[in-house]
């Protein structure tokens, strides 16, 4: 087993990792294509300007991207902690 | 000296921003110049040599003869500066230049751009980026040679990084070429030689750990550059310097105007005036080869029909006409062809600018957007950069860091093509022509700017401009009303761009080679210094290649851009994946996908660009569509069929599913 960790353990941390990127996934999938495919309905509703519709594929999926990218990044690292499989601080 | 190399890492935060301060105090000095009379051309070439300077200058001092600095910059690049260098390698001179100019023609359907370039860090932080980094190596075919075993694997990833590196870097090399001939008003082939120099300065010395350095400082003046004109001209319209929120007035406002220019009788007669144009070359497509027999012809009896006292400049305009004329019937046909799509699309109302689907179909702009996006997870210059840094944590979160950095400036690049349209409809269009702005005058001359008065009533209407792309962020400074210097700073900023790009491009293809083919598979016992000089020269000889490929000005730079997405797509993005995600993907499975996927994706691409193959409507740009889930099918069908792949490699996977051991990956 790789750096002696047992394959219950192994298994629970990776089911974690689906589970959280499958999450991602579906919030990427949501702000671009859905949101892309029910623009010309979204973009009836204006705020300050902009038809929301094109908001989101201008700035708002943009700006979920990122808080996706850092939410996995920082969940992740606690799983690591949790099933004691975060790399050794060495330097 | 490993004490010594401590101490800049630890101090990089400080050197960054005094080099920040000093690059600012550099502009305004240059400003102050201005006012005392330094000439526009002196400030091009300051902007252009002491910032090539400095890329060079980290280049010598980021200098080294160790293979992990080499390769991998020691893997000790902090994520928050990683992501930077990953944003700099990343947005190249078509995100800088000409991304701002497509939104200004394409309006909704030109989003795909903005979300296929930053959608696609999604997938590599969830699917690729941390796990590469823990396991660990110098390149991306490494992992597949690593995973799947034997040197076919690894063969094809050295084609397929190649293919789609080679391609992207062309369109690098033009733009480094074409803005240096614009500022500093040389030919466009010693501006590519130019700027080739500043590159070969820095990556030959240092490789990854010098380009990473100045990639750093590349990012920072790239994004100086691109924020500073927008931010003016949203100050100058809403009185808010915050053009990122501002321009959904101009928005409100370009909708009002376009409505308007609709209804206008002077634009439906431009709009006749156009349609008898199209239907004009139309009737002489059909009629080749014989109507451009009958063109050349027509002018040659006219030449001849010259009174002999006839002034010489009638003459020359006849000889010049005619020299004009396409060569052959074939070359007419593309030509011609491309005048009346042209002019046909002047024919018609424009549509509202923020309408979804307007100027592409939603099955392209999706599939464009989807290519784009599985592209950027699978090009192998920005795979590598997740290798430099310290540790798997460090690597999800610089994925993060890498998006934000990009995300500063997609996010301001509709403010600009908002901004940019509603001055044209609004100061520009409807204006008589001697009294348009100085500034259409000035871009006219380089073509970037056109117009024609096609109903002959001495005032402009929209459908009378034609504009390049590049035409937006380039002129935005002068549109503004920003002294030549802001100008110069935009320069700057499209040149560091491609730089920064077209370094990591060049050192991903030079290491496949001298890495991947010649130490891994042809010299495994080559001693480093063997290795490291074998990489350098052909660092040299790809730069040059490069060169005299864009030399030539081929016309499909757009195109080269999108199909290098496409393939990297289509090529790696399955492999890895599959790599990673499935255990019983083998070799067998990783060949056929990968060259079924590369393959079919290379095909669509030439025949739909050249031959007129169409699937389903799929216009060339997004040929990987069908390739990204031909590979990953597959690899999963064809790794069922087979005998699965050996233990070790099942402890392989599991081991690099896990953060655990990273640091023990590499000892050299």
């Amino acid at each position: 087993m790789a750096h002696g960790i047992d394959r219950k353990t192994l298994d629970a941390y990776w089911k974690k990792n689906i589970k959280l990127t499958t999450f991602t996934l579906i919030i990427w999938v949501v702000v671009t294509y859905v949101a892309a495919f029910f623009a010309p309905q979204l973009n009836r509703i204006v705020i300050f300007g902009f038809p929301f519709g094109y908001y989101m594929a201008a700035q708002g999926s943009l700006i979920i991207f990122v808080w996706l990218i850092f939410n996995y990044a920082f969940k992740m690292n606690k799983y690591d902690k949790k099933f004691g499989v975060e790399e050794e601080e060495e330097k | 000296m490993a004490k010594e190399k401590g101490s800049f890492i630890d101090n990089l935060g400080k050197i960054y921003l005094a080099y920040t301060g000093v690059f600012i105090l550099f502009v305004v000095g240059l400003g102050i110049g201005e006012k005392l009379g330094m000439s526009n051309k002196m400030i091009g070439y300051m902007f252009m040599f002491c910032t090539i300077g400095i890329y060079a200058l980290i280049g010598v001092m980021s200098r080294t003869s160790k293979v992990s600095e080499y390769y991998v910059a020691g893997r000790q690049v902090p994520a928050f500066f990683n992501g930077m260098a990953t944003g700099s390698d990343w947005m190249s001179a078509a995100s800088f230049i000409s991304m701002a100019g497509a939104l200004y023609g394409l309006g909704y359907d030109g989003l795909a751009y903005i979300m296929g370039w930053t959608g696609g860090y999604v997938l590599l932080a969830v699917f690729l980026g941390p796990y590469l980094r823990k396991f660990g190596q110098y390149t991306i075919p490494d992992f597949l040679g690593a995973r799947y075993g034997g040197n076919i694997p690894r063969t094809i990833g050295i084609i397929c990084a190649i293919t789609a590196s080679f391609t992207y870097l062309i369109a690098q090399v033009t733009g480094v070429g074409i803005i240096m001939s614009r500022f500093l008003a040389i030919d466009f082939s010693i501006g590519v030689f130019v700027g080739l120099g500043g590159i070969l300065v820095c990556s030959m010395l240092g490789g990854m750990k010098a380009v990473t350095w100045t990639q750093v400082a590349q990012y920072i003046i790239l994004i100086v550059a691109y924020l500073v004109p927008v931010t003016v001209m949203s100050y100058k319209h809403t009185g808010v310097p915050v053009s990122q929120i501002m321009y959904g007035q101009a928005l409100q406002k370009i909708d009002a105007k376009e409505k308007a220019i609709n209804l206008d009788a002077k634009e439906l007669e431009v709009r006749e005036a156009f349609k008898k144009q199209a239907s004009d070359v139309d009737a002489d497509l059909k009629g080749l080869p014989g109507s451009l027999d009958q063109k050349k012809a027509d002018l040659q009896s006219k030449l001849a029909a010259l009174p002999t006292d006839a002034p010489a400049a009638d003459k020359e305009k006849i000889t010049k006409a005619i020299a004009a004329l396409p060569k052959t019937a074939e070359e007419a046909k593309e030509k011609w062809t491309v005048a009346k799509t042209a002019a046909t699309a002047k024919t018609k109302a424009i549509k509202p600018y923020t309408e979804p689907f307007a100027r592409m179909d939603m099955k392209n702009m999706l599939a464009l957007t989807f290519c784009l996006m599985v592209g950027t997870a699978g090009l192998p210059h920005i795979l590598m950069r997740y290798y430099t840094v310290p540790s798997v944590r460090e690597a999800r979160i610089s994925v993060g860091w890498s998006l934000f950095f990009i995300f500063l400036l997609y996010f301001t690049a509709p403010a600009y093509a908002a901004f940019a349209r509603y001055e044209i409809l609004t100061n520009v269009v409807g204006q008589p022509f001697s009294a348009l702005p100085a500034w259409v005058a000035s871009w006219g001359k380089v073509g970037l700017f056109t117009v024609k008065d096609m109903n002959a009533d001495g005032i402009l209407q929209f459908a009378e401009i034609t504009l390049n792309t590049d035409f937006i962020v380039l002129a935005t400074p002068e549109i503004a009303g920003l002294p030549y210097v802001i100008s110069g700073l935009v320069a700057a900023g499209g040149l560091a761009a491609a730089l920064s790009t077209a370094d990591g491009l060049l050192l991903t293809i030079s290491n496949a080679l001298s890495h991947d083919l010649y130490y891994k598979m042809v010299n495994p016992s080559a001693s480093i210094l063997r290795r490291l000089t074998i990489s350098r020269i052909l660092l040299v000889v790809v730069a040059l290649i490069a060169a005299y490929v864009a030399t030539y000005r081929l016309t499909i730079i757009v195109e080269l851009v999108a199909w290098a997405f496409s393939l990297a797509a289509a090529g790696f993005f399955p492999a890895l994946v599959m790599g990673i995600w499935d255990k019983r993907a083998n070799k067998t499975g990783c060949i056929a996908g990968m060259l079924v996927g590369f393959g079919s994706c290379l095909y669509y691409m030439i025949g739909s660009r050249f031959f007129g193959v169409d699937w389903w409507g799929i216009k060339t740009i997004s040929s990987g569509l069908f390739g990204i889930p031909l590979g990953f099918i597959i690899i999963w069908v064809v790794s069922r069929l087979t005998t699965p792949p050996p233990k070790e490699i099942q402890e392989f996977i599991d081991n690099v599913r896990i953060p655990k051991g990273s640091g023990a990956a590499v000892h050299e």
